[in-house]
């Protein structure tokens, strides 16, 4: 009756060798996510390529002189170009931007994460995301027409009351236009994207240390003291860079309120400052090829620091997230 | 049947009003001080009375606290008000903001705007001549093209990070999210420097469009790799249970499933670079007349009118100005609240 014992089929070979379609769907794919990579090279190339002259001739003075002095072609002299003075203008009015939005972005996401009413939240968080949408232009004219009449009865009497402080100091009655109001509407358009980055952070602090911190009856301040900021403050210091590095890159915005002058001045409230950025544009219409070729020098410098700034504020912020 | 009635749970620890009375009372006293302390005093003006009822409401709150329980609860109170301020500070700027577009765009504001451009009309000719057709009709352009540009892009690099997962995920991710902070006015002079030095072409909507696109893609990329992280593994895996190549299983449940969210990047990434006008100044040349063909000759953009008419300086330009803004912000927050309402809706991502 009974036949031979039946024959296993053969086994069934089972690889992950990918189809001929996932191969290519693979490469498309990683093509395209090296994109970003290939784009940040090429632009680095190109402006570095376009400078490369301007570097070569101005040295590390293009850094750290501070004239910029197109001669005009029948009178034979050489040009000048340093940015010394637009870096040094740079820093400041980011740092003025930072003086004023740091304490406040700070000081809203925490409101936001341990004092507004649940019912407050939500909107004011729309706020902020409406805040962070709205184009520069649009600040620069609000800074222009509406922020700069008050911004320099501020200045004025900071400099009545502070005058004996160098930097608040004023060779001139002029007021208009200076690091001090740049630095002011600058520190409201950093302020979204430094108060959301915060809030994040904040909203990660490990709930049981709250508790624990509470029920051994801290007060509120108590608890952000001890639990809150050390956690976060890797976090919110990332944000507060990004927060520098937009400043750092924001053109129109700070063109509009800020009178560009290639001069290193300590009085922040004088109508005097620099900007890399507004620079740019500020020469850029009547710029001959050469001068042109020191603006892509000068573009390039800005795109290196605020991709230092980036990387080194991301790093931090990642860091402090993932922990 | 009838139903039992559920007494309603008290809230023994809820703040009741007697509770609340010392804190109304300081309120009071605050404010009232306030207005003597500016009356009296040499300071004067909305701003004095501001920052003396900031410092007034710290000194009373510190003090009661103080008073009432110990200097702890004092340094509570102090920051209470601080932190209260800090949040007001955020609110107040958007308000300034929208109220002064609105108060000074409406007024040269109409239709006849959206039917004409500017090409024979001076710049301190009355509100009702010209238009910004030109400059709409241009943010059209570079707003499509910078979108077909960064979108196929930004969306294959959300899939490298999700899908493929490649060795060099995590220094893509790190370089999108570096990409994101490149100044806008960087772009502008990489486009210049490619577009216009090496391959010797002129000023057009093209170029502008390519700038904006390089803004563009870092925002739809990282958008995106947020929506197709939220997709649940379990479609995938069920995709390549039932024999489907990655590829099928990709563009046929993963992408399907997401695509509201998809939208909503793209949407996002269109209203991040909708209001750019650095980049726009090097490279799209500036025309007042309409320009039909987006890959050559000047052409406008609405940012760029607003900040052509702001540089012109006279009465009514600033007033186009200002009716520019108010045109842009609407656009802008058109597509903002469609983010909103697309990343809003239940069910799908």
């Amino acid at each position: 009756m009974s036949t031979a014992a039946p024959t296993l089929p053969p086994k069934r070979v089972i690889t992950t060798k990918p189809r001929f379609s996932d191969k290519v769907f693979r490469a498309v794919v990683t093509g395209g996510g090296f994109s970003s990579l290939v784009i940040l090279g090429l632009i680095s190339l190109f402006l570095l390529y376009n400078g490369l002259n301007v570097f070569k001739t101005e040295g590390l003075k293009f850094i750290t002189g501070f004239d910029w002095i197109v001669p005009l072609p029948e009178e034979g002299l050489p040009a000048q170009y340093g940015i010394g003075a637009m870096l040094y203008g740079t820093v400041v009015i980011g740092l003025i931007a930072l003086f004023f939005a740091f304490p406040i972005s700070v000081g809203a996401a925490l409101f936001l994460s341990y004092y507004a009413p649940e019912w407050l939240k939500k909107p004011m968080v729309l706020v902020i995301d409406v805040m962070a949408a709205i184009p520069s232009i649009v600040f620069g004219l609000w800074g222009y027409f509406i922020l700069m009449p008050h911004a320099e009865y501020w200045a004025k009497l900071i400099h009545k009351y502070l005058g004996f402080i160098p930097i608040f100091d004023m060779p001139a009655n002029a007021y208009s236009r200076s690091p001090f109001i740049a630095g002011l509407v600058l520190a409201i358009m950093i302020i979204p994207i430094v108060t959301s980055i915060s809030r994040e952070i904040f909203a990660q602090t490990p709930l049981d240390r709250v508790q624990a911190a509470y029920a051994l009856g801290a007060t509120k301040w108590s608890m952000i003291k001890t639990v809150v900021f050390p956690y976060g403050r890797g976090g919110v210091v990332g944000g507060a860079m990004l927060g520098l590095g937009r400043a750092i890159g924001e053109t129109v915005a700070v063109y509009t309120v800020l009178n560009i002058v290639f001069d290193i001045r300590i009085e922040v409230l004088l109508s005097a400052g620099g900007s890399v950025a507004s620079m740019i544009v500020n020469k850029f219409g009547e710029a001959n090829p050469e001068e042109l070729k020191a603006l892509m020098a000068s573009g390039f410098v800005l795109f290196l620091v605020t991709l230092l700034i980036n990387f080194l504020a991301n790093f931090i912020i990642n860091r402090t997230a993932r922990e | 049947m009838s139903t039992a009635t559920i007494p309603r749970p008290s809230k023994p620890w809820g703040v009741n009003f007697k509770q609340t009375i010392p804190d109304l009372a300081v309120a009071v006293v605050t404010v009232l001080v306030t207005f003597a302390i500016v009356a009296y005093t040499p300071m004067k003006g909305k701003l004095a009375f501001v920052v003396v009822l900031f410092l007034v409401a710290l000194a009373a709150s510190a003090a009661i606290s103080g008073i009432r329980r110990d200097r702890k609860a004092a340094l509570n109170s102090v920051s209470t008000v601080m932190v209260y301020v800090a949040g007001l500070f955020v609110i107040f700027p958007l308000g300034s903001i929208l109220y002064e577009i609105i108060k000074r765009g409406i007024g040269g504001l109409s239709l006849g705007i959206f039917t004409t451009d500017m090409a024979v009309t001076a710049s301190d000719a009355p509100l009702n001549e010209g238009g910004l057709l030109h400059a709409v009709v241009g943010t059209l352009y570079i707003v499509l093209i910078a979108s077909l540009i960064s979108v196929p892009i930004g969306i294959l690099t959300s899939l490298y990070l999700t899908e493929v997962k490649g060795k060099a995920a995590g220094t893509v991710r790190f370089f999108v999210q570096a990409m994101s902070g490149i100044p806008s006015i960087v772009a502008g002079l990489f486009i210049y420097a490619v577009w216009m030095i090496a391959f010797g072409n002129q000023y057009s909507a093209f170029a502008g469009a390519m700038a904006l696109a390089l803004l563009m893609i870092p925002t739809v990329a990282r958008t995106s790799e947020e929506v197709l992280k939220l997709i649940p593994n379990d479609l995938r895996e069920a995709g390549l249970a039932m024999g489907g190549t990655q590829w099928r299983t990709v563009a046929m449940i993963v992408i399907p499933a997401a695509q509201s969210g998809l939208i909503t990047a793209v949407i996002l990434g269109v209203a991040r670079v909708a209001g750019e006008t650095a980049p726009l100044l090097l490279t799209m040349g500036g025309a007042d007349a309409l320009n039909l063909n987006p890959f050559d000759g000047n052409s406008s953009a609405i940012p760029f009118y607003v900040w052509k008419n702001f540089l012109l300086g006279t009465e009514t330009s600033i007033d186009r100005a200002w009716s520019g803004v108010l045109v842009l912000m609407i656009i802008v927050l058109i597509f903002f609240s469609l983010t909103r309402f697309l990343s809003g809706r239940k069910g799908r991502v």
